[in-house]
């Protein structure tokens, strides 16, 4: 009697363990590895091919050059526009150009965060709000920020006050429309989650909907950044005056009023560049660091 | 002392998990409004295994969320005495933008346990579903058997008295769904726990049931009930499990059949 109970123990008892060694194997069969791509990989299949694009641009510019398909002043030797990088730097005026134009854009971009947030907030969450400002908010994105400069420089003068008007309404439809759209995308099923666990109201919001949303937030935030840039290179394009110092789109429009294609180009590069460079050292590691966590990073 | 007192009297006055009386839910449709589910009548007592087995159209998550208090019946009345229902999805439903152990940490945060005791906790409940050392996990790290355990666990956290289930291992591969079946059962007896199971598969429903309750479609309606009595752990395989299986699959074509009537 003893004998088969213990018996009868025993087998449950190994049952059990069949049933943990068993889940053990599934989870180390099914479970996804991850790992980091080596330094090399990563080197070869992302910095080397823009590399060599850029280089045999450059290439191809010199060969132009040497084959004399244009006037000096219509293209200015890869030399030459080099020769004007080091002259802005030896002089001190070239990290002052870069300077007054990031200053201001970050200054706007910032702006257009604080307001742009809350408002995509409500339109979101309001139906009225929504019905209301909701198609036209989505339609100033595609009305070229250009259009606002010359009514800002009415209203407010040609002053820092009317650059940053200028970039607000560029950026903040695209931030405003990110986050909406973040909020859109959220599955209802994080949400029928979120309520069965008891988030509901503000806390549905803390810990439910704000984080759900954030992919989107993030696409709109990094958009809203190229928009201001954009917005603020026509703006000072545009706009010129003593007060508002030198820029890089008030030195491009001296090149062109001194017809120095080679400052022409210099301020092209420098506008390309610093706006690449923010989005490489800002916005893309914020979002390649949100999707990968969420596993929404496609493995190439 | 006192209140522990009259905790525990609560808990031993209480005779059901769930009362389910009389419930009636329509949705408006084009056509007019559609009766989902006529008059539907259960209890679930405490610690009690309920699957609740139909084909499709019997409105059975339609229940489910009724009773975990997503949706509002339409007539009829639900009580839960246990507090808020666990729900667990046939999705995991886990939040991606936190680890597994923050999942469990979410829920137990919303249930009022204080900070430091959250950690703790969730280890526990992820030992308790045999998934040691997988705290600091992302979700898409882990397999799909794995998601849903860790997707119990933090139904578990909720600590309530009625766990509901809907349909959490159909999209499982059949090797993972009957270790899941296996561990299930041994959660469920573990933690005293009354649960309420939706399934589409019969097998599945006899293999993890003390109470069998077939739904009919469009209306559903309660159809049959059977007991199981096969002693636990069973097996999906066994042939009393089977036997069973067959008088209800036999039953449940039966209300099948009558949808091609007319």
């Amino acid at each position: 009697m003893a004998s088969t109970e213990t018996k009868a123990t025993d087998s449950k008892a190994a049952r059990a363990d069949d049933l943990a060694g068993l889940e053990a194997g599934l989870d180390a069969l099914d479970a996804v590895q991850s790992h980091r791509v080596p330094v090399r990989q990563v080197l070869v299949q992302k910095v080397l091919p823009p590399v060599v694009a850029v280089l045999l641009v450059l290439v191809v510019w010199q060969i132009l050059i040497w084959a004399k398909v244009t006037d000096d002043y219509k293209l200015p030797s890869p030399g030459q526009v080099w020769d004007e990088v080091t002259n802005a730097w030896a002089q001190g005026t070239l990290l002052d150009y870069i300077w007054t134009s990031v200053s201001r854009g970050l200054l706007g971009f910032l702006l257009a965060l604080v307001i742009g947030t809350p408002l995509g907030l409500l339109v979101a969450r309001v139906k009225f709000i929504r019905a209301a400002i909701g198609p036209v908010l989505s339609g100033l994105q595609s009305l070229p920020s250009v259009a606002w400069v010359p009514p800002a420089v009415i209203w407010l003068g040609l002053n820092d006050s009317m650059m940053y008007a200028v970039i607000l309404l560029g950026a903040v439809p695209s931030i405003a429309n990110g986050l909406v759209s973040g909020i859109d995308q959220i599955p209802p099923l994080y949400l029928r989650a979120g309520r069965t666990l008891g988030a509901t109201g503000a806390r549905g919001a803390w810990h439910i909907v704000l984080p759900a949303s954030l992919p989107g937030y993030l696409a709109g935030l990094k958009q809203g950044w190229a928009f201001s840039w954009r917005s603020l290179m026509a703006a000072e394009i545009i706009a010129s005056s003593p007060d508002l110092g030198v820029g890089l789109g008030q030195l491009l429009e001296q090149g062109r009023e001194t017809s120095s294609m080679s400052t022409v180009f210099l301020a092209i590069f420098l506008i390309l560049i610093v706006g690449i460079a923010i989005d490489l050292l800002v916005f893309s590691p914020l979002e390649r660091r949100v999707l990968r966590s969420r596993g929404l990073l496609v493995k190439s | 002392m006192a209140t522990t007192l009259a905790k525990a009297d609560d808990r031993t006055a209480v005779t059901h998990a769930a009362r389910i009386e009389h419930v009636s839910k329509s949705f408006g449709g084009p056509a007019g409004p559609q009766l989902v589910l006529d008059d539907i009548t259960l209890d679930v007592a405490p610690g009690e295994f309920v699957t609740l087995l139909g084909a499709s159209g019997c409105g059975k998550s339609t229940l489910l969320n009724l009773v975990a208090g997503l949706d509002l019946p339409s007539s009829g009345s639900i009580e839960t005495p246990g507090g808020r229902p666990a729900l667990m999805f046939q999705e995991h439903a886990l939040f991606p933008w936190l680890t597994a152990g923050k999942n469990i940490e979410l829920a137990l945060r919303l249930r009022g346990v204080p900070k430091d005791g959250r950690r703790a906790e969730a280890e526990r409940l992820l030992s308790l579903v045999r998934l040691d050392g997988s705290y600091g996990k992302r979700v898409h790290e882990l397999s799909g058997g794995m998601r849903q355990r860790v997707a119990l666990a933090r139904a578990l956290a909720q600590d309530s008295q009625l766990l509901l289930m809907d349909e959490p291992f159909a999209a499982l591969d059949a090797i993972t769904r009957d270790v899941l079946h296996g561990e299930l059962t041994r959660i469920w007896r573990e933690t005293n726990v009354s649960v309420l199971f939706v399934t589409h598969n019969v097998r599945e429903a006899v293999r993890l049931a003390e109470r069998v309750v077939l739904l009919s479609s469009r209306p559903g309606r309660i159809a049959h009930e059977w007991t199981v009595d096969i002693p636990q752990p069973r097996r999906i395989e066994d042939s009393a499990v089977a036997e069973l299986s067959v008088e209800i699959t036999e039953q449940l074509r039966g209300e099948i059949r009558r949808h091609g009537q007319h």
